[in-house]
């Protein structure tokens, strides 16, 4: 009993040790600290809407993602924030090579992946895992959690020789805060978090340099989403992972992310960093989606300005012509009709908090701060 | 006398694995006007007496095993189903999460706000029809005439939870059950979802029942709250002071592990472990295998709930330590 119980502490310290010295050398021969691990350019994914049964014709297009440029750098958490229909989980999937963009440019550590297949696509896609939404439906209820989180490796034979992957496995389920016992339970036997630790886990089998989490905790109670949250930003430190975290609510987000960018109707409308984001955003949208959202504090709401917007989204089958945010703006002119915004730092800035020069892209004409959006910080 | 007083509601359900006890022993009061957020993880039993109140619960599989329901002055659960149905509706109605498919796919929106009018006060179509109208531009529809004959997957989200919301106002009910009435929205479509219906309860002194799991959704629109956990009541209090001043260990812990929108950090202070089963609650506090103030006396008696104020109440026996330690 005795001899059993250490055995087993001595093989999971040996774990911990393994588990360091694959950090340290994936550190090593990975970009350094702050490079941009990802860097995606003009991507766009039309999705053709099609008449007629036999004679099928193009009669239209979804302009899903229309023209999205970012970076991603080594060890960052990129967020990407969006209302339903953004094309945020698009852009997802477009840089897991989940889907073909229709156009634009994926670099990977500086190579083209794009138009990858075959060979080289399976290599890319070592690197570029994915956590999804919804944990009960992306996880097999008819494999073990040790098949789950082990058939990665049945992809990438390379990751793992035949005769260890049970140890790595349970190494992988001790990292993401499971008992290494449950290898052989089923998913139903497990709570909400703990298939999403799970989905994690599988995430990690790899070794990837990026995650791509697709709202990996709004469907976790908020006690449980803390702990995952948690988890995920765990991870990163030991593994010095780069993340790009999808999700809708902002507050997670701002936790998380070291940098934001706000999706609206395809486009990015402004990125910057945290504070850039959350305390001088600087355009309508960003304003407006900050104000909607609740502060669990009566006292804070108090003297706080709420944007209510009029109306929907458009569709995404029929954006509006220049701005796309236009129908829904406050402060849209006939300039906004006819010319469409860039992503660019605006020149016209101006800085109404006044207490640092903030200098972040943005895609409005008149962009500009404006105060109270924000709940008062606590004093 | 309050509009509806729930007293010591027990509820369960009886599954293949045994006795799932959903609520167990709930209180609370609603007056005319007043809000009151029922808030809860999943399994807190908050959906479950709501149900009940409204008279919606499955049975069997579910039993109403204990308490009283007085709405009005009535025991509800005293009264014939017949009885209970021309309350339903007329008195008290409900607005459900997910509209979609609360709403009937193949009939038109008009037809089935039409339908309270007809099944209810025997009013012909034509009538009905123009009633339903006068709803749709009431719940802010834009186009309410055109769009009357229109069904529900032709309106977005939002639209779609504003017909629900004018479905359960169409008879002008004394009060209204809002279960997670915006959690499948968009936050700026949730903001305008949750001003309209605080609008509308104003206009008509109802009261209104606010069930969430969000925290900051409930902290601008209820007047108070009760916190629920395993199927009890852990605290109860003006919105404010829940805010300022939580009494209960549960209740700090799910502020404390809610990420916030003007606060940057690294590490949210999570609860540890997750909420029981409930065919198994833990003897005692069932919250306290997750609570950090945990003692034994909390192992083997279930607390109370110990009166903190005038207006607030915990289920907790170290509530004054919580209030001292501040």
């Amino acid at each position: 009993m005795h001899a059993d119980h250490s055995g087993k502490k001595q093989a999971r310290e040996e774990g911990v040790i393994a588990r360091k010295l694959m950090a340290r050398a994936q550190a090593e021969n990975a970009y350094a600290e702050g490079e941009a691990i990802l860097e995606v350019r003009d991507l766009v994914k039309h999705f053709p809407l099609t008449q007629g049964i036999v004679l099928k014709r193009q009669v239209g297009a979804v302009k899903a993602v229309d023209g999205v440029s970012f970076d991603l750098h080594k060890g960052e958490t990129l967020g990407i924030v969006g209302e339903s229909g953004c094309g945020k989980s698009t852009v997802a999937k477009l840089v897991t090579h989940l889907e073909q963009p229709t156009a634009g440019t994926i670099r990977y550590k500086g190579e083209d992946i794009t138009r990858l297949s075959g060979r080289a696509l399976k290599a890319v896609r070592r690197n570029i895992q994915m956590v999804f939404q919804d944990p009960y439906t992306s996880l097999n209820p008819r494999m073990t959690v040790g098949d789950i989180i082990g058939e990665p490796f049945d992809i990438h034979p390379e990751v793992a020789p035949k005769g260890d992957r049970r140890r790595k496995v349970q190494e992988l389920l001790d990292v993401v805060g499971l008992n290494p016992e449950y290898i052989n339970r089923y998913p139903h036997q497990f709570s909400g978090g703990q298939r999403q630790r799970i989905g994690i886990a599988r995430g990690l089998a790899l070794r990837p340099e990026i995650i791509v989490a697709d709202e990996p905790v709004s469907a976790l109670d908020v006690s449980v989403q803390a702990q995952v949250v948690n988890l995920m930003a765990k991870l990163q430190d030991e593994f010095g992972l780069s993340y790009m975290f999808i999700a809708h609510d902002l507050s997670v987000v701002r936790h998380i992310s070291d940098r934001v960018g706000v999706m609206y109707l395809g486009k990015i409308v402004e990125i910057g960093t945290d504070t850039e984001i959350y305390e001088h955003a600087t355009h309508p949208y960003t304003q407006a989606l900050l104000s909607a959202v609740p502060v669990p504090d009566p006292e804070a709401e108090e003297g706080r300005e709420r944007i209510v917007l009029e109306g929907d989204v458009p569709s995404p089958a029929n954006p509006p012509s220049g701005c796309h945010f236009r129908t829904r703006c406050w402060k849209a002119q006939h300039r906004c009709v006819v010319e469409e915004p860039l992503l660019i730092v605006p020149e016209n800035f101006t800085d109404t908090a006044g207490d640092e020069p903030v200098h972040h892209p943005s895609a409005c004409h008149f962009a500009a701060e404006r105060a109270s959006v924000m709940p008062p910080a606590e004093g | 006398m309050s509009l509806l007083e729930v007293r010591d509601l027990h509820v369960e359900f009886h599954t293949r694995d045994g006795v799932a006890k959903a609520v167990n022993g709930v209180s609370y009061e609603v007056d005319a006007g007043e809000t009151l957020a029922v808030l809860g993880e999943s399994g807190s039993g908050k959906s479950v007496t709501a149900q009940a109140v409204m008279g919606i619960l499955d049975i069997p599989p579910g039993r109403i095993a204990g308490g009283e329901i007085i709405f009005q002055g009535q025991d509800l659960l005293k009264l014939p189903e017949e009885e209970r149905r021309k309350i339903r509706g007329r008195k008290m109605a409900m607005i459900f999460q997910d509209a979609l498919s609360s709403l009937n796919p193949v009939l038109s929106v008009g037809y089935q706000l039409g339908e309270m009018f007809r099944v209810h006060q025997g009013m012909s179509r034509k009538e009905a029809r123009a009633k339903a109208v006068e709803l749709m531009e009431r719940v802010r529809i834009p186009a309410a005439r055109e769009r009357v004959n229109d069904y529900p997957h032709q309106f977005s989200g939002g639209m779609r939870q504003r017909i629900m919301i004018a479905m359960a106002l169409a008879l002008e009910p004394d009060l209204i059950i809002a279960d997670e009435p915006t959690t499948a929205l968009d936050v700026t479509v949730q903001a305008q979802v949750m001003e309209l219906l605080a609008d509308l309860q104003r206009e008509f002194n109802m009261g209104l029942i606010l069930i969430t799991h969000d925290l900051g959704v409930v902290a601008d629109v209820a007047d108070k709250i009760a916190v629920m956990y395993a199927g009890r009541i852990v605290e109860t209090a003006p919105v404010k002071d829940l805010y300022r001043a939580p009494a209960h260990p549960y209740t700090r812990g799910l502020l404390d592990s809610i990420p916030r929108l003007d606060q940057k950090g690294h590490q949210l202070s999570a609860i540890k472990g997750m909420p029981p089963s409930l065919l198994e609650i833990p003897p005692g506090c069932a919250f306290n295998p997750r609570c950090p103030m945990a003692r034994p006396v909390c192992r083997t008696d279930e607390p109370p709930l110990y009166e903190v104020d005038d207006d607030r109440a915990s289920a907790c026996h170290f509530w004054k330590e919580m209030f001292d330690a501040r």
